[in-house]
């Protein structure tokens, strides 16, 4: 099989996005850059970026893992719920 | 106190919730249970493997009518460098015993097969509702609110899940260690049927578990693991938390590395990617047992971390489905008594104490510490190499003694000692 990016999977997945309505919230300002990859490189779906010193998050395309909650242990992650009733991803196979 | 009163409400439409309400609905209870997910199985996912003896009390025969995958008749273990396996494979008429069986499944499917099977029973499903909070009134779990929407009942099952924000809610259930918690990336691969059993050589309807030791966790406490399905493939990598970030590789790139390794990327060529999912997994075994029972309110399943990872296998299904058929069990006979106090749900305990589930789990109490022998993962897939690299490479060279090249691989990857130490360990743990 060909390699894939991370995007190319998720764009395979089935989701129900809630655009206005981001599940996870973070804390822009932690910048303990070590975290911060730490919770970069657990989140399967490549939601956290490290740019120019700040975490960048983006709740939209979210497997619902609570990875990167377990991860941070409250630092980089503030907020952790799963999305609202029938929202977000829908698994097909599981 | 609302109109819409329950004898019992779930959180939770899947194996252990479904089978609550299943139990609770055959004894005549009215019953509710509340998923998040569009329809029962859609937020659900697992590696891939069901012991099918829980089940089969319950259902005998469900082989027959569930969507199952594939009957799993050959294990592989393997220990893997970035060039290399070494690979354990078992398999024997008696794998094909129903009583024994296992079957690989996809949750979203089989999971679905099951709420209806509760729902036949009259179970009530309500889908697409996301229960936010618990409703408590003096230190008893009355119901749960789903938005503006009260739901009440005698008692409630969480079968939430492993991240069961309920039941940290009710101070239950601590918040995952990183350290007893690992996080599973996988892929569900298409593949025609009959490529399946080719190159797995396996008979048709039958299949293949594989755990994989080594180079997929980049030699962090993990691995990989590869299920086969009826027309795909189940391949998975698992990374213990605590250990993210200790490699150059991310988690999404160690599923991607496994995919290339040379051993893999033949297994899986041509394949169709149908489904990238992610889901976490509690590896602290017996000692991360939360509390399970309280005034009107008990934990079944991954809610109640009921998984162990003894290496050569992931269990935690048959887990869930016992669980959820004992607390149905606890609440039918608490229904007769009229009292769902923490002393009349106690009895959840013991019966769980009593059966497979709590005895496998303390069986296996040491498995986590078995784990933290970090050899595992990094020398010895490397020593087996060496060993064998040596025994089968026949180039014209001169040959060399067993002894002269295995105990110089024994020696770099710790020394007998060690490798003796970690034995026992395994001895004692699995």
């Amino acid at each position: 099989m060909k390699k894939m990016s991370v995007d190319d999977k998720l764009g395979i997945n089935k989701f129900y996005p809630d655009e206005h309505n981001p599940h996870i919230e973070i804390d822009p300002d932690f910048k303990d850059e070590r975290e911060i990859m730490r919770v970069v490189k657990a989140c399967p779906a490549e939601l956290y970026k490290y740019e120019n010193g700040q975490v960048i998050f983006n709740h939209e395309g979210c497997l619902e893992c609570g990875t990167c909650r377990v991860v941070s242990g409250g630092k980089v992650v503030r907020v952790w719920h799963y999305p609202v009733g029938s929202m977000g991803i829908e698994y097909r196979q599981g | 106190m609302s109109d819409d009163r329950f004898d019992a409400i779930i959180v939770g439409a899947g194996l252990a919730g479904s089978t609550a309400a299943l139990t609770l609905a055959k004894a005549g209870m009215e019953v509710l249970v509340v998923e998040r997910g569009n329809w029962a199985g859609a937020k659900n996912v697992s590696g891939g493997r069901l012991y099918g003896h829980a089940l089969e009390k319950i259902i005998p025969g469900f082989a027959s009518e569930a969507p199952i995958e594939r009957k799993i008749t050959k294990e592989r273990i393997s220990l893997m460098t970035e060039t290399a396996a070494t690979t354990i494979e078992y398999n024997d008429e008696d794998m094909r015993r129903e009583e024994t069986a296992s079957y690989s499944v996809l949750r979203s499917k089989f999971d679905k097969w099951l709420a209806e099977k509760a729902e036949a029973e009259g179970a009530m499903f309500v889908t697409g509702i996301h229960a936010d909070e618990m409703i408590v009134r003096d230190g008893k779990v009355c119901g749960v609110k789903a938005g503006d929407e009260e739901m009440e009942a005698d008692v409630v099952i969480l079968a939430d899940g492993v991240n069961s924000p309920l039941a940290q809610s009710l101070g239950m259930k601590k918040e995952l260690a990183q350290d007893q918690t690992a996080v599973g990336v996988k892929e569900v691969i298409g593949l025609d049927e009959k490529v399946i059993s080719d190159r797995f050589g396996v008979a048709p309807g039958e299949g293949c578990a594989w755990m994989m030791a080594g180079f997929p966790s980049d030699g962090g406490i993990g691995g990989a693991c590869l299920y086969t399905n009826k027309d795909s493939l189940s391949l998975a990598v698992v990374l213990t938390a605590s250990e993210i970030g200790n490699s150059e590789y991310s988690v999404p790139q160690l599923l991607e590395r496994v995919k290339q390794h040379p051993t893999i990327a033949p297994l899986i060529e041509d394949g169709k990617l149908l489904e990238y999912s992610a889901h976490l997994v509690t590896e602290g075994g017996y000692n991360m047992i939360p509390t399970l029972y309280r005034d009107g309110v008990l934990l079944a399943g991954d809610a109640a971390n009921m998984v162990i990872n003894i290496a050569y296998t992931v269990r935690g299904m048959d887990f869930a489905i016992e669980s959820g058929r004992l607390a149905a069990e606890t609440i039918i006979k608490a229904k007769e008594k009229g009292d769902f106090s923490a002393s009349t749900l106690s009895s959840y305990k013991t019966m769980l104490d009593n059966s497979f589930v709590m005895r496998d789990m303390m069986h296996h109490a040491r498995a986590p510490k078995l784990m933290e022998h970090k050899e595992i993962f990094t020398k010895y897939p490397v020593m087996a190499k060496e060993v064998f690299s040596e025994m089968f490479t026949i180039d014209g060279n001169p040959r060399r003694h067993l002894m002269k090249f295995a105990m110089p691989a024994l020696k770099k990857s710790g020394g007998i000692f060690k490798l003796a130490g970690i034995g026992m360990d395994a001895l004692k743990a699995l």
